[in-house]
């Protein structure tokens, strides 16, 4: 037996537990939205575009797809923001505590999503911590939570630790030299972001918005649990119209244009940034 | 010197801000209200109690259990021979992408694919439908630490026990296993743990007589806003962190994992 025969024949469990689970179920999910649905909701076998043009005439879908879009980059923006110190001061301190709070910024991760919005609610819901200051203040309650304003929080929060992996990751090309020379020659400290770290760590701030904006724009339970049903985006309809509508084509119709969406974005981004780096 | 202070000054609003929900799920778990409400009126453990005899939340708790516990052995089986042959570039490079690939995928997206594609072999909301969904959200972890750890191992060991007369499965049990024991480890605990807390792509394959934890918190949440959902998660919160500390004591998941 050929090495190449040994290693196919190692990886043939995991390749043919992909083709039964992931392979055939994305084939049955983009031959499920050639399929047409009657007007009775009954799903009629069909090799059709007639889903995805129903779907982008109906002014809903893209009322939804804008959305989206807008609250995912509004949530990674906030999360980059946030991130972005953390992950400075993270790359640069010298703290014997860096490892400590190194692990702190992406602990969120381990503790699950749900229990997260519990969390988001007991601080921005109608009884919450934000509304009892601004009562102990004397000024008008807010509606924090099952609104737009609520599931940018919670998703800018999700995202976070992400955010912070990633702007880690790229900071590598900051040198501190660098930033002393500027120093040496009379820039202050603000001068000094400006014109010499931010410039330097722009690469990763991209890169460290992207994920924030790619896992805002999927994410479901956020939305879902933190919209109170009056927060509707691409993957609160998909869900809504697989489980409670059972329009299965427009669900898979759906899901196959949003794909194509994000792929389209994310080979964009490598182009730029592969041009950016030449 | 003065810049490193408005850094941190602005790295702590960004910590407030993540650990904040964290701190609060921690507090509400112990109110003594009914409901959702800051300042809690008092303190109790009623919603501890009222956990304990929730019997739902406990037949889910014990379903997520048995679940990751079976996803994370069949994980290991399918995943440890795979990570052999990447770590030793005898696969195809096509392979180790494909390996990878469910990370890329929204989860919405694949649960949807796998709801479509298991509802026709009628596997919805059973045992079989629940653990092949999970086996592919918890591969690509698993081969992907495995890949690290065995490429990190010295090679010329294998040919030692080659050239001393081991036969190759031999070599592997007596000794790349053994070598390669942290790693194992470490992604047992991570395939158990994503697998213990995955919800999205149960929330399709799920069924009244058959549901996770993950799921029963977020039906609950759906339903009702009070303190019962945080007191599952400090509960949850105390054993996951007791495992990762016990697990990073035992083999080092910093040396394993890679440093963060």
């Amino acid at each position: 037996m050929t090495r190449r025969q040994t290693g196919v024949l190692l990886c043939l469990p995991a390749l043919l537990l992909l083709a039964v689970a992931f392979v055939w179920p994305m084939a049955i999910l983009a031959r499920m939205s050639l399929n047409e649905t009657a007007d009775t909701g009954a799903l009629v076998p069909a090799l059709s575009l007639a889903t995805y043009t129903r779907l982008a005439s109906d002014s809903f879908t893209w009322q939804i797809a804008w959305d989206s879009l807008v609250l995912a980059a509004g949530s990674a923006t906030v999360a980059t923001l946030l991130a972005y110190p953390m992950a400075l001061f993270l790359f640069r301190t010298k703290s014997r505590y860096r490892n400590l709070l190194a692990i702190v910024a992406i602990a969120p991760l381990l503790v699950s999503g749900t229990a997260r919005v519990i969390g988001w609610m007991a601080i921005l819901g109608d009884g919450g911590m934000i509304n009892a200051g601004l009562r102990l203040l004397g000024i008008p309650t807010q509606h924090l939570i099952n609104n737009w304003t609520g599931v940018r929080i919670g998703l800018a929060e999700s995202v976070m630790p992400y955010t912070v992996l990633a702007l880690l990751a790229g900071f590598g090309r900051l040198d501190h030299a660098l930033e002393e020379a500027a120093a040496t020659l009379g820039a202050g400290p603000f001068f000094r972001f400006w014109r010499v770290t931010l410039p330097l760590t722009l690469p990763s701030v991209t890169a460290g918005w992207m994920l924030g904006f790619v896992l805002a724009i999927s994410a479901f339970i956020t939305p879902h649990l933190m919209g109170g049903g009056r927060v509707f985006v691409l993957a609160t309809e998909i869900f809504d119209a697989a489980t409670q509508t059972l329009d299965w084509p427009a669900a898979a119709a759906l899901s196959v244009a949003a794909l194509a969406g994000l792929s389209a974005l994310m080979l964009l981004q490598s182009l730029v940034a592969r041009r950016g780096s030449v | 010197m003065k810049t490193g202070g408005v850094t941190a000054l602005l790295a702590s609003f960004g910590y407030a801000f993540l650990l904040a929900p964290l701190v609060l799920v921690g507090v509400m778990s112990f109110s003594a209200d009914s409901y959702m409400s800051f300042p809690p009126s008092g303190f109790s453990l009623r919603w501890f109690e009222a956990l304990a005899q929730n019997t739902a939340m406990s037949k889910a708790a014990r379903s997520s259990v048995i679940l990751a516990a079976c996803v994370t052995m069949l994980a290991l089986l399918v995943g440890l021979p795979a990570a052999l042959a990447v770590a030793r570039g005898q696969a195809p490079s096509w392979v180790a992408a494909l390996l990878s690939a469910p990370l890329l995928l929204p989860s919405l997206v694949l649960g949807l694919g796998l709801l479509m594609a298991l509802q026709p072999l009628a596997l919805v909301a059973t045992w079989p439908g629940l653990v092949l969904a999970h086996l592919v959200v918890v591969l690509p972890f698993v081969t992907r630490i495995m890949t690290t750890s065995l490429a990190a191992l010295p090679a010329d060991l294998e040919a030692a026990a080659a050239t001393l007369g081991a036969s190759p499965l031999r070599a592997f049990w007596r000794i790349t296993l053994p070598l390669a024991l942290p790693g194992v480890i470490a992604s047992a605990t991570l395939a158990f743990l994503v697998s213990f807390d995955e919800v999205v792509i149960s929330l399709f394959l799920v069924g009244p007589r058959l549901t996770t934890l993950s799921v029963a918190m977020f039906r609950y949440t759906e339903s009702r806003t009070d303190p019962l959902v945080a007191a599952v998660a400090v509960t949850l919160i105390v054993l996951t962190t007791l495992v990762v500390v016990a697990v990073d004591r035992l083999v080092g998941f910093s040396r394993t994992v890679g440093r963060v």
